[in-house]
């Protein structure tokens, strides 16, 4: 069953790749901001719960609930004090700001903790696995997902149920409007980049435990991000999903036809939708 | 008491001056109508005293306090509720989300708290039966129902009403000028841009005129209407 086995494996990965897409599409759906240094801040959160576990000795998921406020307060910080300044119709002052917070968070990162590759262990969970029937699965792979779908679910609830999340979508929608109904879109956008900044968190845990990381490992996971999110549909959450997973499927299949090909069959799936589906498989100008 | 004062209020866009010392005051209570043909700087008037532009010279108070250079947010929270000319809902929420969000933030209250009081204003309006409707599928009627039910969200003690019967039929404009009758009984300020001028004068007690962002005339409906020069002005536009 080597084919189950592959699928199961991608549809796994696919989750990490969701992880990492999620609050970039999160940050793109509210306030059309592209953040070029979202995967520099995934790498950035590895970092610190890496300081953490270092630190205080605790386990990293415990680690990542320290890390979590700390993300959530940078988050908001960054967007009230530095982003929510280059927000306008011009679409260029944001890619700029977001490339040279990425250079600076890899210089910073480079200098703090060398360019040597990083590990959160996780213990005995990195190598637990379950029998599935037909495919046995690692523990770690399966909470990863399931970890995406829980995160998937919970943006959908903060968008959907509550008033933040209808502020969100209001504010998305019409940000002049907004403010003519009280909203204040600086303070809005900067809650959901501090939300998106909790989720950068999950991405950073299961992206320190499951692989090697170094600070110049940021750009590549804003690829993978970016397709996610490209694939699935702009602003759009369980498009999301559904990219990540597609990304995860098309490299684990890729890798079994040959290892070279892993990374390469995830830009080619991407390539292929793209052509089929410019807009993505479940394109929104909202967050759902 | 006196709900909006307007002292020389100007606004140029460019070498246009859009807005020319502009000074008026609105009592509590009092329905003021503004009529002008198009390009008087009707629209620009409401987009001064919300705060979506800021004026060149002039002060503009709310209640006495002056709000000259308050941002609309805060204009909101201090009373201000308005309808947009071209409808602009927040197209991908429902009938009741646009008003609890309307609610919520321009009262600076609970969500939980505000949806009774959403209830009230979707039934007074007529759109408790499109509560959960998305409001980007409304027809032309709705949505400037809708307009008016979130304008009326926020608790305004002052309604700015822009264009509201525009583009309606006879009887849709009758039904919506009742609707607005019934909420200026209760006492609420309005001021309202209409270029429909029977269902202006149905409930308008006071007239303003604005040509080239001037005021020439402000009084009596009934006097106004018959002044030589807004005849003029209205030339070709049906009285």
């Amino acid at each position: 069953m080597i084919g189950l086995d592959t699928l199961v494996q991608g549809v796994l990965l696919g989750g990490l790749y969701a992880l990492f897409a999620a609050g970039l599409s999160l940050v793109f759906g509210i306030m059309r901001l592209v953040n070029l240094a979202h995967g520099d801040l995934i790498v950035f959160g590895a970092y610190l719960i890496l300081v953490v576990v270092s630190v205080l000795g605790v386990n990293p998921f415990l680690a990542a609930l320290v890390a979590a406020p700390v993300m959530f307060a940078l988050g908001w910080l960054l967007q009230k004090v530095v982003l929510n300044r280059t927000l306008g119709d011009d679409i260029l002052p944001p890619l700029l700001v977001t490339f040279g917070l990425s250079v600076v968070i890899q210089n910073a990162l480079l200098e703090s903790f060398s360019a040597d590759s990083q590990r959160i262990s996780m213990g005995a969970l990195e190598t637990a696995s379950v029998d599935l029937g037909p495919v046995t699965v690692g523990v770690l792979p399966l909470i990863t997902f399931a970890s995406a779908v829980l995160v998937i679910v919970g943006l959908n609830q903060l968008f959907y149920r509550t008033a933040i999340g209808r502020a969100f979508r209001a504010t998305s929608d019409d940000q002049v409007t907004a403010s003519l109904m009280g909203i204040r879109p600086d303070r809005v956008f900067a809650t959901a980049t501090a939300v998106a900044m909790l989720v950068v968190t999950i991405a950073a845990l299961y992206l320190g435990t499951r692989a090697n990381f170094d600070p110049s490992a940021g750009p590549a996971r804003l690829i993978y991000a970016f397709e996610a999110v490209i694939i699935g549909g702009l602003g759009s959450l369980w498009g999301t999903l559904a990219g990540g997973i597609i990304i995860g499927v098309a490299q684990t299949v890729g890798a079994a036809i040959n290892p070279e090909w892993q990374i390469l069959a995830g830009h080619i799936a991407f390539l292929l939708v793209l052509l089929v589906k410019p807009r993505g498989l479940f394109p929104q100008g909202g967050g759902r | 008491m006196t709900v909006l004062s307007l002292d020389s209020v100007s606004k140029s866009f460019g070498s246009l001056k859009v807005t020319d010392d502009v000074s008026f005051d609105v009592p509590e209570g009092q329905a003021l109508g503004i009529i002008g043909p198009n390009g008087a700087g009707k629209s620009t008037l409401f987009n001064l005293v919300t705060g979506n532009i800021l004026p060149d010279a002039g002060t503009i108070r709310l209640n006495g306090r002056d709000v000259t250079r308050e941002p609309a947010m805060a204009r909101v929270r201090a009373g201000i509720g308005r309808s947009f000319q071209i409808p602009q809902p927040f197209q991908k929420l429902t009938v009741f989300e646009n008003l609890l969000v309307a609610a919520t933030h321009g009262r600076a209250a609970r969500e939980r708290d505000m949806r009774d009081p959403c209830a009230e204003v979707l039934e007074r309006t007529g759109l408790l039966p499109k509560a959960n409707a998305e409001a980007g599928r409304l027809s032309l009627l709705e949505r400037k129902r809708l307009e008016l039910a979130r304008a009326l969200a926020t608790g305004p003690r002052l309604l700015l009403l822009d264009e509201i019967a525009g583009g309606l039929t006879e009887g849709e404009c009758q039904a919506l000028v009742a609707t607005i009758r019934a909420i200026h009984a209760e006492g609420v300020t309005i001021i309202w841009i209409e270029h429909v001028l029977h269902a202006l004068n149905s409930v308008v007690e006071r007239l303003l005129v604005l040509d080239f962002g001037r005021v020439i005339g402000l009084g009596d409906p009934a006097e106004i209407m018959a002044s030589r020069e807004v005849r003029e002005i209205y030339l070709g536009i049906e009285i």
